[in-house]
């Protein structure tokens, strides 16, 4: 039973981590990164290593996030809608970067 | 070319990972020096949690090391930040829920984040997560009204003291006992709040420094503004 | 439901999940071209190797490390990879601030956190305090191989006579 509860967090856990790198909206990738220190958290307390797991839960799905989440709004880069950020996907070293991945705006 | 040459880097380090786990006797470790710290870290020190009996205890100098680094990264990222002009701008306060659920939280976390701190040596717990409990729970209070900053003199004053009173702790120690960071104070019952020698008073000072340099850190990064002018 | 026991154990999940992520974090790091989201591929990575480190320390039939978690007598997990993951966790969101702390003031400096953008502004900048002049695109094509040079325009014909009728 166990194990498949572990079959579950882990799997969430890589969804998330590869969500980080794909998302567009940065907003959203902070969330997925706490998401992939909760599912850390859950597998921790399954190792036997609640110090650890208490630790991981409150670094990594929380102050961790908070300081992301602060950094994005000094970076400029908190926007929940697509709006005005045509930002080139990620991963993909595209080959039009006219100006469009500069991040600043008035 | 680089996504070719990054995936062929990233599959050499699963595969050298891979093979080097192949070797790991996973399920059943060969705990040389762990199995000696089970056997002997209860009687000897009178701690319940072998955990922090470990990280105050045996490997104290381990910890001072991890004080020294955090230290060392709040005063870069602070240093690096540089000041705020008086007359800038700030955040606009949070919404109604951040703001009722900061009135809310903010004494449940201080609670907790003490009782944490203090009950280190008995269940799951210790310095580390009390102390960024502790941080949380002033800086949500930040976060929900920004016009009310932190004291930045008094959490110099606070974390100076802190790390100062571990140092002291275990040059004390030095003096007593012959080595740096000995446990003193006996053992006392196991299982009591005041058990375990000094590894109390060093929970609490790694908590209370832990706490307010992670406090000072996001205040750090939250004043400063969004572009230069 | 269906015995998963039989197919694979916790250990062999867990050792997947843990080389799965510090293979995303490291693919994170060499492929983006974003400050930011190589900071987020970095912490991904440093998680996975938390976890392989604890990993290293289980055992199927022991209990946490605690006096009193499991019945008297029981064995253990190894204690040492939890206290140094410890260490390891809070050095990480250190580590995190600080590098949070760089690239805000790069993006105050430089006005952009895309990489390509960053290079070229830096060129610039280098360039004019050097007081060298900023290769256009004839004479140094970006990133690429030098085109070869330009011949002077050469017309297959003389200069026009003059008609002699």
């Amino acid at each position: 039973m166990l194990t498949w509860v572990a079959l579950v967090v882990v799997v969430l856990m890589l969804v998330s981590a590869v969500a980080v790198l794909v998302l567009d909206n940065f907003v959203a990738a902070v969330a997925a990164t706490s998401v992939v220190g909760l599912g850390l958290a859950v597998l921790y307390v399954m190792l036997q290593a609640p110090d650890v797991a208490l630790t991981e839960a409150a670094v990594g799905a929380g102050l961790s996030g908070v300081i992301l989440a602060l950094a994005l709004r000094r970076l400029g880069l908190w926007y929940l809608e697509e709006g005005d950020r045509g930002a080139a996907h990620p991963l993909v070293p595209s080959s039009h970067s006219d100006g469009r991945g500069g991040d600043h705006h008035a | 070319m680089r996504s070719i040459a990054s995936l062929l880097f990233a599959g050499g380090l699963a595969f050298l990972l891979l093979a080097l786990g192949a070797q790991l006797a996973l399920g059943d470790p060969a705990m040389r020096v762990g199995a000696e710290y089970l056997r002997i870290a209860g009687p000897e020190l009178g701690a319940a949690n072998i955990v922090t009996a470990i990280l105050a205890g045996y490997r104290g100098l381990d910890t001072l090391g991890e004080l020294s680094i955090l230290f060392a990264a709040a005063t870069a990222a602070g240093l690096v930040l540089g000041r705020r002009r008086a007359d800038a701008p700030r955040d606009p306060p949070g919404g109604l829920i951040l703001r009722a659920g900061a009135d809310l939280l903010f004494p449940l976390l201080v609670v907790v984040g003490i009782y944490i701190v203090a009950h280190g040596h008995l269940t799951p717990g210790g310095g580390f997560q009390g102390g960024v409990i502790l941080a949380a729970a002033f800086f949500v209070a930040v976060l929900a009204d920004p016009s009310r900053t932190l004291n930045h003199a008094a959490i110099s004053w606070i974390e100076g003291l802190a790390g100062a009173s571990f140092i002291l702790i275990g040059i004390w120690a030095l003096v007593e006992d012959g080595h740096f960071l000995a446990p003193l104070l006996g053992t006392g019952t196991m299982g009591q709040l005041l058990s375990a020698g000094t590894l109390p008073l060093l929970s609490v000072a790694i908590g209370l420094k832990v706490g307010s340099e992670l406090a000072g850190l996001m205040a750090d990064i939250s004043d400063t503004e969004a572009r230069d002018q | 439901m269906i015995e998963l026991d039989a197919v694979i154990n916790l250990e062999t999940l867990v050792y997947v999940g843990a080389i799965g992520l510090v293979a995303i974090g490291a693919l994170g790091l060499a492929l983006s071209n974003h400050l930011f989201r190589m900071l987020l591929a970095l912490g991904i990575a440093e998680s996975g190797a938390n976890l392989l480190l604890i990993l290293s320390g289980y055992r199927p039939d022991a209990t946490a490390p605690i006096i009193g978690y499991g019945p008297v007598g029981a064995s253990m997990v190894d204690p040492l990879p939890q206290v140094l993951v410890l260490t390891a966790i809070v050095i990480g969101v250190g580590v995190q601030a600080m590098a949070v702390a760089m690239l805000v003031r790069v993006f105050r400096v430089y006005g952009t956190l895309d990489v390509r953008e960053l290079r070229k502004r830096m060129e610039l900048e280098v360039s004019t305090a050097a007081g060298m002049p900023v290769p256009t695109s004839e004479q140094a094509p970006a990133g690429e191989r030098p085109l070869p040079p330009v011949p002077a325009y050469r017309p297959s014909y003389g200069p026009i006579q003059p008609r002699e009728s």
